[in-house]
């Protein structure tokens, strides 16, 4: 049953699996963004899962604690986190134009508007 | 005590003069100026960064006092500060040419918006240049990246937003890839500066851990750098961009992308983990020649020029990337060489095209027939670069063949050199097909008489074909260069 101690890994891998096919299979321009968010929200997980030592406490000096949780990869998914908020603004604003421009969020009513016009 | 400080102002400057443009909304010709005034100021960096780092060997910074491994490291070797030229150089040459070519394509309330998210473009490519910081590299990746889609959705025709939107699910996802393969690096080593990863990955190279790492960053960085099979972002993105966008992207983001593969590959994991334990030769090598002959003649057959130079960028990574995966000295100078060569002979064409269309509205190569007796100046800039782009001698094209050739009859792979000389034939006939329409047809019937682009627009041009040129006889700088971070690169870290 060793392989059940790391279910947090086995958590990342569908959650990244999902993310990703989402993106990849689905035609609508919104969903497409909630699949990269799910995409991304399963790198959060792993890097904190990383830093997890088993009995670690906070990085704060106390007596009688010796063993820490690392937390540097917690400081980066901070950055990384505002990257993804900055991304999913950027995805959803211009979802906002393609909507505007061609009154569809589907990619393939928009390829074929684009074919009528070529 | 500011040259101390010149790597930190190299990123600096742009990225702390992008929010200022935002008050300048209303003085859209003031923005521009402030934008060419730091262009200018970090390509002067840029020189005098090159040249420390050529008489005294690499320059540490430490972000903040903070000592490397701990801080964050700004890292410049000859390497890194070639890239650095590269960039600053592109970005200061094309400032003059945006003037005139960015209030034609977007409206004027929106010009000193469009200034601020270059300035960050530039920002986050001369920061991933420089960092020595695997987690600051994606960081600077999201940056220039983000800024870039917001540039590319500028663009005038409507497609432009889908175009944006494609290369930011696709960019996004390369930029996760590397992003996972940085957390299973620290998973393993504990570090993120690159030079402390080189000295600690051998130990433990023999990991499962590690070779995920490795593959999730070359799949990570190849789909930003548009390695065929995962280019198809970047044909419509550099094709419904703004001229001036395109003319700066073709130049330096996927060349930026591949100095961080360079970089994995050769510093970080070292020439025999990448080429020796695992066949990363035998991956890449034959992706770059797909890569070299399917966009190729796909851009044959193209009607619109922008698309056609778009997919002959994506040939052009493949020549990088064949020198690269020869993992010789050789190999690599090619590579480097044409890291540089392309990137002025391809922005030439790039701004020629965008002062044609910024006369004629149009890109496609129906409307471009006859042109050249309206725009003599322009089109013999294009042609030019075209020369180059072909690899004709005494251009900086033929440098590059040349040293890929030498680099592959060195390897004894004589049929690549074959195939080198098949593949600049199509190149011959892609650029031939715009030259045939623009030199020997008639004007169509009921097209508007046009005049030579102005001098605004054809300085820079000329100034960059010309340097495709005096790259082409005047060799020393590049090769010495080129030389000199083959051999860096080779050594692992110094």
């Amino acid at each position: 049953m060793e392989w059940l101690g790391l279910y947090n890994y086995w958590v990342v891998v569908v959650l990244m699996m999902t993310g990703f096919y989402v993106v990849i299979a689905q035609g609508n321009l919104i969903k497409k963004i909630v699949g990269l968010n799910i995409f991304q929200t399963s790198v959060f997980v792993f890097y904190i899962s990383l830093a997890k030592l088993d009995g670690g406490t906070a990085p704060v000096y106390v007596e009688g604690t010796t063993a820490y949780t690392n937390p540097l990869p917690h400081v980066l998914i901070l950055t990384a986190i505002v990257v993804s908020v900055a991304l999913t603004a950027m995805g959803l604003a211009l979802a906002v134009r393609v909507y505007e421009a061609y009154g569809s969020l589907e990619e393939d009513e928009i390829n074929a508007q684009d074919e009528q016009d070529a | 005590m500011i040259e101390h400080h010149l790597p930190a102002l190299q990123v600096l400057l742009p990225l702390f003069a992008a929010p200022l443009l935002m008050f300048l909304v209303r003085w859209p010709t003031l923005a521009w100026a402030v934008t060419t005034a730091v262009c200018w100021a970090a390509l002067l960096v840029s020189a005098l960064l090159l040249e420390a780092v050529w008489a005294g060997g690499p320059i540490s910074y430490a972000h903040g006092g903070w000592e490397p491994p701990y801080g964050i490291e700004y890292r410049v070797d000859t390497v890194n500060a070639f890239v650095l030229l590269i960039i600053s150089g592109i970005s200061a040459i094309v400032m003059p040419f945006a003037r005139d070519s960015v209030e034609q394509e977007v409206p004027r309330d929106r010009i000193a918006w469009f200034y601020t998210a270059f300035l960050l473009a530039n920002a986050g490519l001369l920061g991933i240049a420089i960092t020595g910081d695997a987690f600051n590299i994606f960081v600077f990746f999201e940056i220039s990246a983000i800024a870039s889609y917001a540039l590319i959705a500028m663009g005038r025709d409507r497609r432009a937003l889908l175009a944006s939107f494609t290369y930011l699910i696709m960019g996004t996802i390369g930029t996760t890839f590397l992003l996972i393969g940085i957390g299973f690096l620290y998973m393993m080593t504990g570090t993120l500066n690159l030079a402390d990863l080189a000295e600690r990955l051998p130990a433990v190279h023999d990991t499962s851990t590690i070779r995920a790492a490795f593959a999730f960053i070359a799949v990570g960085v190849s789909l930003k750098l548009a390695l065929f099979p995962l280019h198809l972002w970047l044909p419509n993105a550099y094709t419904y961009a703004p001229s001036m966008v395109t003319v700066f992207l073709a130049a330096t983001a996927t060349k930026v992308a591949i100095y961080v593969l360079l970089r994995f590959f050769y510093s970080v994991f070292g020439v025999e983990f990448s080429f020796g334990v695992l066949p990363m030769g035998y991956v890449l090598m034959p992706l770059a020649l797909l890569g070299i002959l399917i966009p190729s003649i796909v851009a044959t057959f193209q009607a619109d020029v922008k698309r056609m130079l778009a997919y002959s960028s994506v040939a052009q990574v493949g020549y990088i990337i064949l020198g690269f995966s020869f993992a010789s000295t050789l190999g690599l100078m090619a590579a480097m060489l044409h890291l540089f060569n392309h990137a002025i002979t391809k922005a030439a064409l790039f701004m020629a095209l965008g002062a044609i269309v910024y006369r004629i509205g149009s890109p496609r190569i129906d409307a471009m027939a006859g042109i050249a007796r309206d725009m003599p100046w322009t089109m013999a800039a294009f042609v030019v670069g075209g020369l180059s782009l072909i690899g004709v001698p005494l251009t900086a094209g033929f440098i590059t063949k040349w040293h890929l050739l030498l680099a592959a009859l060195e390897a004894g792979l004589w049929p690549i050199a074959v195939f080198l000389l098949a593949t600049s034939l199509i190149a011959l006939i892609y650029i031939g097909r715009v030259v045939e329409a623009a030199y020997f047809r008639e004007r169509p019937a009921g097209a508007v008489p046009v005049r030579e682009a102005h001098p605004a627009l054809l300085l820079p041009t000329w100034a960059l074909a010309l340097a495709s040129v005096v790259f082409g006889i005047h060799t020393a700088l590049p090769i010495g260069a080129a030389a000199r971070a083959a051999e860096l690169l080779l050594g692992g870290y110094p």
